[in-house]
């Protein structure tokens, strides 16, 4: 990995011209941009080829700031918008950025099919546990329990588990991690870029502005700490179910990295078969 | 690619529905990717598709439901190619939101509404024509779309291809609208000789990516239509639904851009409405009742008008094949000899509306009313013309 400047990513990988960027201070969204663009440089991969697709959400707002195609879509449907990109243009590399609502409530039916067709595109997902961009309701993500300017009182509705739905669903690269997980957040991404198929990187995320203040949580950094120490790892996770303890943490790190052929290169293979 | 089209379809004489004259356009229009969600009576549209697309190099994709289909479609089309969905009223009704957004960023695709019988879930098999106000107003904000309306299964192939055209040279969404009637009609068509056929392409971006403006107007041509950069092509496009600059970046505060984008985006087809608004019309040089009428509708009411004529009453007839955007202006023209005008649809009264806003009030506009399915008898018109509305 390359301990690169930020001073290089910016100039290389942003839309100088659209700076600076709407998210709050302590917002994570932007260092998951950040780890995003890192891996991408790693991978060398070609700018002019790529498109960023989202939906709509703080999160959704990344691709209007990375010099490259960028398809701002509506709410809930990045997914099925990037599908139609990649199927018509399979040289496309296709990375969807998208939030905890968009990916899990509005979009939740794309993001369930585009997995079972096993699409070759890369979605980011940035769950900061609530609606940043409308000031702060509850998502489908919110643990129990939490407030939520439309949940006062707490939110009585169990939350969506984004990673272990896709991991279900059958999508063949699955990883989470938190924005406390640089290192290995870029990892990530790096094997979700090259990785045929569908592939799902969930990044647990700072909302101080919302999620922090409406549950007197504290600042970004006391959010980034509570994010380490509310998760555990899978390694550590699983080494626990062989002794036969559990634990209510959040489970993270590489959840799923098997082989499995896209929809693009089956297709293409029964279309050569017709002929 | 269209001589693959040639070989594989073969006959130049087909006995076909109007689904699948659908499809047919579509090919001969170069459109290579469908996205669709089973619906009747659209769904031949669908398997129509699905049988031609992987042989000629598009791609053919059932999606989860009509939001996904119309997304898809919108998302392929960003790639440079050509796009298309079908479905019918509940369909139609959940893709409402994305056809604003292909107005919006200016992407184009066809939308093909085969019309049933509605509200809601409604008369699956039967034929209505209760979208028409949908097809112009189902999505949110200023806008203008195209609408066009066959009257029978070789005018819908003839149309599909001039649907894509109107996309491509407009970038709109361009919607066209059948009904099961025609969706479910056989009848004797004859396909195009191809190399005759008109098949318009978006312009392409033509300056280079340094200086090119996704929706700055006037590089090479007067027209209000940006020039195109697919994805891809280096040329780094942002599309947003948001309101937006020339550059394309988000500017959602501003009433001077948001205003100079809106009528932009309503102004660069209703500049060419003189181009864009086909009709068809007979014995109108002495009429003084017309009586006007759209897809299906038409059939009946041309019958209708001949059996007045030999009835001996003074009455003409108009088709409007460009149904959206509605042409007040032709309309008043055309009309204004007329003491009534006769407005017979397979709906309670929706094209009347702009019919008698075009007229002024000194002319009578009658709505003949027909619902439940069965398409108007040429008697049920003719009743009209003749005065008796029992």
């Amino acid at each position: 990995m390359s301990f690169i400047s930020n001073d290089i990513i910016i100039d290389k990988y942003l839309r100088k011209d659209m700076l600076p960027t709407i998210f709050c201070t302590g917002c994570g969204i932007g260092s998951v941009m950040n780890f995003s663009l890192r891996a991408i440089h790693d991978l060398n991969i070609d700018m002019n080829k790529t498109v960023f697709v989202s939906g709509i959400g703080c999160s959704s707002r990344v691709p209007g700031y990375i010099y490259s195609d960028g398809l701002h879509s509506l709410h809930g449907r990045a997914i099925a918008y990037a599908t139609g990109v990649k199927l018509a243009n399979p040289e496309l590399k296709v990375i969807v950025f998208t939030g905890d609502g968009d990916c899990g409530a509005i979009g939740g039916n794309h993001f369930l099919h585009a997995i079972r067709r096993n699409v070759d595109i890369t979605v980011i997902s940035i769950n900061n546990f609530i609606y940043g961009m409308t000031g702060g309701q509850v998502a489908p993500t919110t643990p129990l329990k939490s407030k939520t300017t439309t949940t006062p009182y707490g939110n009585i509705e169990y939350p969506i588990d984004l990673s272990m739905t896709a991991k279900v669903i059958g999508a063949p690269y699955v990883a989470r991690w938190t924005t406390a997980h640089p290192v290995q957040c870029i990892n990530s991404i790096k094997k979700a870029l090259q990785k045929t198929g569908f592939s799902f990187v969930e990044v647990l995320s700072p909302c101080p502005t919302s999620y922090g203040r409406l549950n007197k949580m504290g600042t970004a950094l006391d959010l980034t700490k509570h994010f380490k120490e509310s998760t555990i790892n899978i390694k550590l996770y699983e080494k626990m179910l062989a002794e036969g303890k559990t634990t209510d943490k959040m489970v993270i790190g590489e959840l799923v990295d098997i082989e499995k052929e896209d929809f693009n290169t089956k297709y293409k293979r029964f279309c050569g078969e017709l002929k | 690619m269209t001589n693959d089209v040639i070989r594989l379809l073969g006959k130049k004489n087909l006995f076909i529905q109007g689904d699948d004259a659908v499809v047919y356009g579509a090919l001969i229009a170069d459109c290579r990717f469908f996205a669709g969600y089973p619906i009747t009576p659209a769904t031949e549209v669908a398997e129509g598709m699905a049988l031609w697309m992987p042989r000629l190099g598009g791609v053919y994709v059932q999606m989860e439901d009509e939001i996904a289909s119309i997304a898809a479609v919108i998302g392929a089309s960003c790639t440079g190619v050509k796009s298309m969905t079908a479905t019918s009223g509940p369909g139609f009704s959940l893709m409402q939101e994305c056809i604003g957004y292909s107005c919006m960023a200016e992407i184009p695709c066809v939308i093909v509404n085969v019309q049933r019988g509605g509200p809601s879930t409604g008369q699956p098999t039967e034929a209505a024509q209760g979208d028409v106000m949908q097809a112009m107003w189902g999505t949110h904000g200023d806008h203008q779309i195209i609408a066009l309306a066959p009257k029978s299964v070789q005018e819908t192939l003839d149309l599909t291809i001039e649907a894509f055209n109107l996309s491509e040279d407009y970038r709109v969404p361009v919607i066209l609208l059948l009904d099961a009637e025609i969706g479910h009609m056989r009848e004797k068509v004859v396909l195009p000789e191809i190399i005759n056929v008109k098949v318009d392409d978006r312009v392409p971006a033509t300056i280079g990516p340094d200086k090119y403006r996704p929706y700055r107007t006037g590089f090479t041509r007067t027209s209000k239509v940006p020039e195109f950069a697919p994805f891809g092509s280096g040329y780094r496009t942002y599309v947003t639904g948001l309101t937006h600059d020339k550059r394309g970046f988000p500017v959602t505060t501003s009433a001077e851009v948001h205003e100079e984008l809106v009528r932009r985006l309503v102004e660069k087809v209703q500049d060419d409405m003189d181009i864009i608004w086909y009709h068809e019309d007979s014995f109108l040089e002495d009429a003084e009742i017309i009586v006007v009428s759209y897809g299906t509708t038409a059939r009946p009411a041309v019958s209708a008008v001949k059996m007045a004529r030999k009835n001996g009453i003074k009455v003409g007839h108009i088709r409007l094949i460009t149904i959206w955007p509605f042409h007040y202006e032709k309309m008043k023209e055309v009309l204004k000899n007329a003491h009534t005008v006769i407005v017979p649809e397979m709906n309670l009264g929706q094209m009347v509306h702009p019919i008698r806003e075009a007229v002024g009030k000194n002319t009578k506009v009658i709505s003949a009313p027909k619902i439940g399915g069965a398409i108007h008898t040429p008697y049920d018109i003719l009743k009209f013309i003749e005065g008796d509305k029992n």
